[in-house]
């Protein structure tokens, strides 16, 4: 039994760290129906900026509750600007292409933010610095650290804030306006220009928190990381149904378990054949299951034609 | 269609043909990495073909596209090479690959019919991942694939005697085997050009553009989605299949690793960089997106040096980060390919505007 | 239809200039060389990945061969009584084996004299047939999967003892721990699962039951699950086939998960980073690396010492094997007197080289000879050395051992004679010397005697100068 509650408290801090990642996808999605596949970069290069102004702060002989702290602003700041830089340059202008031009255009941009990364900080594995000390819980068998909580609470927080912005704000609601309809929207007086650019600097900033969450629970960073993180957050925001931010947040979190529960069960279930080598495929077969019967994921509006 | 019209006039089809037989042969005067590189050029353009009768016709995004090329390309490396002991010959092999591919065609498009854009995306996603980690792991309960280690010493093609690894003397000309190899490829390029021009014009392929542009008109007027659809990915994936046995000849190794997302991600970006829907852009779109990480191999470097003086950058890391601005540039500035049909370009400027 | 034409010869020829341009630079550098003296230009290709997650391995292994072609240039060494300039076409393969076959086409093309490389399995192996045809010597430093000696070409070597050597060292080195139980994780590469399945052969046939087979990827970060999973069958010992940016992690989350079982990987992971990514974690545990400690050969210090003054990193893994990569190139053309692969190409099989990272000889595959694996143990931040296994107990025939044991016995009385000259401080040398030389067993006896003949070397040198 501790080593079930130890699994689901492993795909729980997974998965909301899954789902962090998810809502930038999920905001940008819900908005202007593309996938904004640098959303991952944004993820890195979040983590990356925290790395080094928390490191050179630390190394001034800055507390490192405060350094981490002061990176982890300016990694919401840069994330903030890039968000809006990436939208101004690869995505506004393509508004009214086909629909796969800003993919490729997204795809470009990810070679370039990871490349440019790789210059700017190397090629080598990077050190995030420890902002926690090592605390241990252990509650019924089950070990957890204050990061764990952390994380949890953290995207906890930010969705429920992010839930107050997009039905409680003005702003949230000229983008509920425009994702219904943009034409409409803009005659109703939204400047959907401005609105767009909100969700990309409001998706980036929760980018960059991800990032440093990430970066603090792993402690470990390199210019390619944003990739797979990228590719299961997305997998997640379709899974809860993408452009529904609960959808993003609890696929993100029910992805996290079926990967814990998943390597740590299919091998003994079928004896040794399925183990976990084949764990990245349970998310993906749970994913083609519940989108055979539920086609707009498990809390979806119907919006199909969107795409 | 003016590029059907180019292609059946007689001076077109002549001018095409030299150029295309003198091709090697230019190329080799820089090396045979050059043909090497018109080899895999013309690889992708079959696969990028392929793919634009999934995406550019029907218009079902498909991010697993990969998958079929690995299927067609363990086909044939298990079943010519020593890992199993059998050698059969290529008349054999290449049906088979292209059969099975088409199979997995079927079986990825059936529990996927009723998705549509994004989330026929993701779910051809997770398809073309499933596939490489299955060939990833099945060298246990039972050796399989041979798993990470991949599959070694694969025959190339052959017919009969002739060998298409090696040099040999034809008609007192030394033919390399990247040009022997490229000649093969280009033989199988003009046959998937012709059946997609072919499909192109043909009920089926109207019917897949009817499909792209509104599938629930084209359900109201009677046309059977289910079937075409499927029939675009069983097509689609057939030619995959068939790129990937001769992938396989090719490099006489194949493991797991060579078909990674990045693999499909990089083919989508062919059809659609080309001009997506329109035959001589993809061909385009894949021959730049293979050629031009090649070149910049070559050029950043001195560019550099001619620029600044000196190395500002290691020319391996601004290679990628060049290829990426262009990709971005690209779709700046035409949106819908750098060769699109000119009907989807009269269209682009009505909803432009 | 005109521009349409237009449009097709336009990027036709484009490609054409490109192509025709291309390498046409190269040579340039080559050209310019003045000098009154007749000079060979020796072109060594390189490859390693140096753009993708390995592109920092792939760099190390660059530094290592540019470490050794300026030293060679340097020493000015004659060939066939011209002066050789050593060359280094550098060339990225990003890990991928299509384009790993690209750039070994263009290093033919250039007919290189030589090729270093390739770093990984998966490109090394696809390459290797295309320099076997253009009958050029490729010697990797890093490639460590058995089959790409096994194909029958005789153009391929390694300095580096492969995954079946390395294995076996392994679990005979966990045998030896007295661990009872262990888990086993590989990341489902060429190398992690070759490595696993290796140690998982010989640790099973030490009587280690295997109570668990995990699995992870090359690109994970997470490995909370396989662990906990571990943590449940109690295993005494995990096993890690991987390279060190998921190995630090796995050990670090481990820790925070209580597990308290002992850790053990192979070359991937005896790294400095691999202690960086760990932490507190890394202590305590062990890893192995081909060939001996560099410090413990005559040349090895020296190595490290000039790596880091010229490129101001430290090493990262494989550096020394592509250095000594080079070096046996070089020696081979120096032996055969000729720059010309089909000349010299017989003399790197009959390689005896005293290499920063072993003693270099090739069996009849053009794998290492013997290839003794050395066992680190993590202490304080650095990599602490245990003992130097025999490996490939196959490998050693039993003439061989008899050879060895009469050229420890030498060494021993020479030991002796020069120790007894020198006085007290060098007893203890010697006798540390000896006693590691014991310890290493029987497999091990040739590598002892190497140790001892070396502690006997250094010792006569010693009382020379005195």
């Amino acid at each position: 039994m501790d080593i079930f509650l130890q699994q689901i408290v492993n795909g729980l801090v997974q998965g909301s760290i899954y789902a962090l990642v998810a809502l930038g996808y999920t905001m940008v999605y819900g908005i202007m129906g593309l996938i904004n596949f640098a959303h991952g970069e944004v993820v890195m290069i979040g983590t990356l900026v925290t790395i080094t102004v928390a490191g050179t702060l630390i190394k001034a002989g800055m507390p490192v509750a405060v350094a981490g702290l002061a990176g982890m602003m300016a990694a919401v700041l840069v994330c903030m600007a890039l968000g809006w830089a990436l939208e101004r340059v690869a995505y506004r202008p393509l508004r009214n292409a086909p629909r796969l031009t800003p993919l490729i255009t997204a795809i470009g941009m990810s070679i370039v933010l990871q490349n440019l990364a790789m210059m700017v900080w190397g090629r080598n594995y990077l050190t995030f610095p420890s902002f926690l000390p090592n605390m241990d819980f252990e509650l019924a068998g089950a070990h957890f650290t204050a990061i764990q909580v952390i994380i949890v609470l953290v995207s906890a927080a930010t969705m429920g804030a992010l839930l107050l912005l997009v039905y409680r704000t003005k702003l949230g609601m000229a983008m509920r306006a425009t994702a219904q309809n943009p034409a409409v929207a803009s005659l109703m007086g939204v400047n959907i220009n401005r609105v767009i650019a909100a969700a990309f600097v409001i998706g980036s900033a929760l980018g960059a928190v991800a990032g440093v969450m990430v970066g603090a629970y792993y402690e470990i960073a390199h210019y390619q990381m944003g990739f797979m993180l990228g590719l299961k957050a997305f997998t997640a925001a379709v899974l809860g149904g993408i452009g529904n931010l609960a959808g993003a947040m609890l696929g993100g979190i029910l992805l996290g378990i079926i990967e814990a529960l998943g390597a740590g069960y299919i091998g003994d279930l079928t004896g040794g054949f399925l183990g976990s080598h084949y764990q990245d495929i349970f998310a993906f077969v749970v994913l083609i299951v519940v989108l055979m019967f539920k086609p707009s994921g498990l809390f979806g509006e119907k919006s199909g034609d969107r795409a | 269609m003016n590029f059907g019209h180019f292609f059946r006039s007689t001076v077109g089809i002549a001018t095409l043909a030299a150029l295309l037989v003198a091709l090697p042969f230019v190329a080799a005067m820089g090396g045979q990495a050059w043909v090497r590189i018109l080899d895999f050029a013309i690889l992708y353009v079959f696969l990028a073909l392929g793919l634009n009768i999934v995406v550019g016709l029907a218009g079902l995004l498909d991010l697993g596209y990969i998958a079929f090329y690995a299927v067609g390309a363990y086909t044939w490396a298990l079943l010519a090479s020593p890992h199993f002991g059998l050698h059969w010959p290529i008349w054999a092999i290449l049906p088979i690959g292209a059969g099975l591919a088409c199979l997995a065609g079927v079986v990825l498009g059936s529990p996927t019919l009723k998705l549509r854009g994004d989330y026929l995306a993701i779910v051809t996603l997770g398809f073309g991942e499933i596939v490489r980690i299955f060939l990833n792991n099945l060298n246990a309960p039972i050796n399989v694939t041979n798993g990470p280690q991949g599959i070694t010493l694969i025959d190339p093609v052959s017919f009969g005697a002739f060998q298409f690894s090696g040099t040999t003397q034809i008609l007192g000309f030394a033919i390399s085997g990247p040009q022997k190899y490229y000649f093969l490829l280009v033989a199988l390029a003009i046959l998937v050009v012709i059946i997609n021009l072919r499909l192109q014009n043909s009920r089926i392929g109207r019917a897949w553009q009817a499909i792209r542009e509104d599938e629930i008109a084209a359900k109201a007027i009677g046309i059977n989605t289910r079937n075409l659809k499927l029939l675009a990915f069983a097509m689609g994936a057939s030619f995959g299949g068939v790129a990937g046995g001769i992938f396989a000849a090719m490099q006489g190794f194949v493991s797991p690793e060579s078909f990674s997302l990045i693999e499909s991600i990089m083919i989508l970006a062919m059809v659609v960089l080309g001009g997506m829907g329109h035959i001589p852009g993809v061909i385009l779109g894949a021959v730049l997106l293979t050629v031009l990480p090649e070149v910049l191999r070559y050029g950043v470097g001195p560019l550099q040096m001619a620029l600044f003086g000196k190395m500002l950058a290691d020319p391996e890391s601004l290679r990628m980060l060049v290829f990426g601005l262009a990709l971005v540039l690209v779709m700046r500035f035409k949106p819908a390919g750098l060769w699109p049909s000119p009907v989807r370009r009269r269209e682009l400027q009505e909803t432009g505007k | 239809m005109q521009a349409r034409l237009s449009v097709i010869a336009l990027s036709v020829a484009t490609v054409f200039a490109l192509s025709a341009c291309g390498p046409k630079e190269e040579p340039k550098p080559v050209a310019a060389a003045p000098d009154a003296k007749p000079e060979v230009v020796v072109k060594l290709g390189h490859v390693a990945p140096m753009t993708g997650p390995q592109a920092h391995l792939g760099k190390d292994n660059e530094n290592g061969a540019v470490l050794a072609i300026e030293e060679l240039n340097a020493q000015g060494m004659e060939i066939g009584g011209a002066k050789v300039k050593f060359e280094l076409i550098n060339e990225d393969d990003g890990a991928d084996p299509k384009q790993g076959a690209i750039v070994a086409q263009k290093l033919v093309d250039a007919k290189v004299n030589g090729v270093i490389g390739h770093l990984n399995s998966g490109t090394t192996i696809p390459a290797s047939k295309m320099y076997f045809d253009a009958g050029i010597p490729q010697v990797s430093g890093s490639a460590t999967n058995p089959k790409y000696t096994q194909q029958g070409f005789k153009t391929a070597f390694r300095v580096m003892a492969n995954d079946i050597q390395q294995g076996l060292a392994l679990g005979e080195f966990a045998a030896k721990q007295g661990v009872k139980t262990v888990a086993i994780v590989d990341d489902r590469t060429a190398y992690g699962q070759g490595l696993a399945d290796e140690f998982k052969k010989a640790a099973e046939a030490a009587g280690i039951k295997v109570v668990a087979t995990e699995y992870t990827t090359d690109k994970a970060t997470d490995f909370k699950a396989i662990l906990t999973k571990i943590k449940s069958t109690k295993a005494e010992l995990i096993f890690f086939g991987g390279m060190d940016a998921q190995g630090g992690p796995l050990a670090k989350q481990a820790k925070q998960l209580g597990v308290k079982a002992l850790f053990l990987g192979g070359d991937g992971v005896c790294t400095p980073e691999f202690m960086k990514l760990g932490g507190e974690a890394a202590e305590g545990n062990y890893c192995s690396l081909p060939g001996s400690p560099l410090e413990k050969l005559a040349n090895g210090p020296a190595f490290k010492e000039k790596f880091t003054k010229r490129f101001n990193a430290e090493i990262q893994l494989y550096a020394p094997y592509v250095y000594d990569a080079v070096w046996v190139v070089a020696e081979a053309m120096k032996r055969a007197d000729s720059v010309e692969p089909a000349k010299y190409l017989a003399e790197i099989g009959k390689t005896k080289r005293d290499g920063v990272t072993a003693q270099i000889a090739f069996d009849e595959f053009g794998d290492l000879k013997g290839g003794a694996i050395s066992m680190y143990k993590y202490t304080d931040g650095k990599l602490e050395y245990v003992e130097t296994l025999g490996g490939g107990a196959v490998a050693t025939a039993g003439s061989e051992v008899k050879e060895a044991v009469a050229e420890v016995k030498d060494a021993a009385k020479a030991v002796a004679g020069a120790a007894t000259a020198v006085g007290k401080e060098a007893v203890s040398d010697v006798k540390d010397a000896a006693k590691a030389a014991a310890e290493a067993g029987k497999d091990a006896v040739k590598a002892g005697a190497e140790a001892v003949k070396n502690a006997a070397d250094a010792t006569k040198a010693a009382v020379d100068k005195k």
